[in-house]
């Protein structure tokens, strides 16, 4: 962890109201809710918010989700969720929530699996994993030559590729682990070294964000490439298979 | 301020006392959030050094820790990030065996505990002594993986699991309250679940 230098993290700031102003259907599993914040604020690239949910009776539940949207005005975020199965909160934001409803979030937290737009830096995510990483790359994409960054995205087939209007570019290649398109030269597989190695370069800080087991694949696949420990920075979720 | 959220109730729920504000129950599943690359530790090579305010520092081995009296602690363990598991079982050596061993000096009032990946965690010596924190190295009967922070991980569950530093190889003893890695990123100091201490400034 010594070699990144520390990136300046904005403060944390109070729980506020933000306001639904789109919902759109990234896959049948994976919605992404805009939001109007009242307190604006200034959030890094691969940072989080907390979402609280408080019924009638004073009953709260109270999530973590990824931004999705690049640093901006400060005034809307874009949070990109998966629907879990036993999710209470995931759950509710997919089937009751609307356009319009107010939900409260606080933020922007997280100060580690964060990227500042000024080094080369290797992104690598597995399913839902993308959602902080596409920060990183909407942001990289700003400049006039998109360079700095490569995404490397992993999906188990196209209809559970989030984003994947936006992934067609040299910056960004995508592994279909259960079943390829049919005009694919890669077949259908997990991640291996030879989707990685011709994006790796040793100045790059690499950020791996997935489940327990994409990280522990994807991780071991970049320190064999030759990336140093101190150079990898992971966000993993989910419980141990 | 809270605002009731339009159409939400909840799942079902019956009121469980043992859960602080803001926490849900991960029945089963033990979720595992990791900052950096899981590092390999070898037992063999494996070390924990007590320094800063005592009068000697103090190193020892696997085998030494292991010879100390091991204590257990039975109850949950809660995490920032919402979740909290019930009903653990964790065994290993409680820092008031190494402060009987090497005492900290009476200027100290915190501690900075450190792990081999870098990775530090600020705590207040009254939160680390009187049965309150552990080096433990098993964890519901399995010897901790390396995924939960083995061989060793400090165990401090009165306080968000953060605290409780995974692959853990040291612990400072200071004068004063030095940031850790998460507290210096708009992390609580102390982090206590009941007062639900998550952020600076909660």
């Amino acid at each position: 962890m010594s070699r990144p230098a520390v990136i300046e993290v904005p403060p944390i700031g109070p729980w506020q109201a933000a306001t639904v102003t789109d919902i759109i259907d990234e896959t049948p599993r994976v919605k992404t809710f805009s939001q109007r914040l009242e307190q604006p604020f200034a959030h890094l690239a691969g940072q989080h918010v907390a979402v609280r949910l408080t019924a009638p009776d004073g009953y709260r539940a109270q999530r973590s989700y990824s931004i999705a949207s690049p640093p901006g005005d400060g005034l809307s975020i874009d949070l990109t969720v998966e629907r879990l199965d036993e999710g209470e909160v995931s759950s509710f934001l997919h089937e009751e929530l609307r356009v319009g409803d107010t939900l409260e979030v606080r933020g922007p937290i997280g100060g580690w699996f964060v990227w500042d737009g000024s080094c080369p830096a290797l992104l690598i995510g597995g399913g839902a994993g993308v959602v902080p990483l596409m920060s990183m790359l909407r942001l990289a994409r700003r400049r006039p030559q998109q360079t700095l960054v490569h995404l490397v995205v992993s999906a188990r087939d196209e209809s559970e590729l989030i984003y994947a209007s936006e992934l067609s570019g040299d910056d960004a290649s995508v592994i279909f682990t259960r079943r390829a398109p049919a005009n694919s030269i890669r077949g259908p597989g997990r991640i291996t070294a030879d989707d990685l190695t011709p994006h790796v370069h040793s100045d790059a800080t690499v950020y791996i964000c997935g489940s327990a087991g994409f990280t522990a694949a994807a991780s071991e696949l970049v320190l064999r490439a030759g990336i140093a420990p101190d150079a990898v920075r992971v966000e993993r979720f989910g419980p141990i298979p | 301020m809270t605002r009731i959220t339009r159409a939400f109730t909840g799942r079902s729920r019956a009121a469980d006392r043992r859960l602080p504000p803001g926490q849900y129950d991960a029945g089963a599943s033990w979720p595992v959030l990791t900052a950096e690359v899981t590092p390999p530790i070898d037992t063999a090579r494996w070390s924990f050094t007590v320094d800063g305010l005592v009068q000697q520092p103090t190193t020892w081995t696997w085998d030494e820790m292991q010879r100390l009296p091991q204590c257990s602690y039975d109850g949950a363990i809660l995490c920032v990030t919402t979740w909290s598991k019930f009903d653990m079982h964790w065994r290993g050596v409680s820092l008031d065996t190494l402060f009987g061993i090497e005492a900290p000096l009476s200027q100290a009032t915190h501690v900075l505990a450190s792990s081999s990946t870098g990775y530090t965690t600020n705590l207040a010596l009254e939160d680390v002594t009187g049965t309150k924190a552990w080096i433990a190295f098993e964890a519901d009967g399995q010897p901790l993986s390396a995924d939960h922070g083995g061989p060793a991980r400090l165990l401090v569950p009165h306080l968000y699991f953060w605290k409780s530093a995974k692959f853990v190889s040291g612990i400072t003893v200071l004068d004063h309250d030095e940031p850790g890695f998460w507290e210096a990123r708009g992390y609580h100091d102390r982090g206590d679940p009941w007062l639900e201490q998550r952020y600076q400034g909660d």
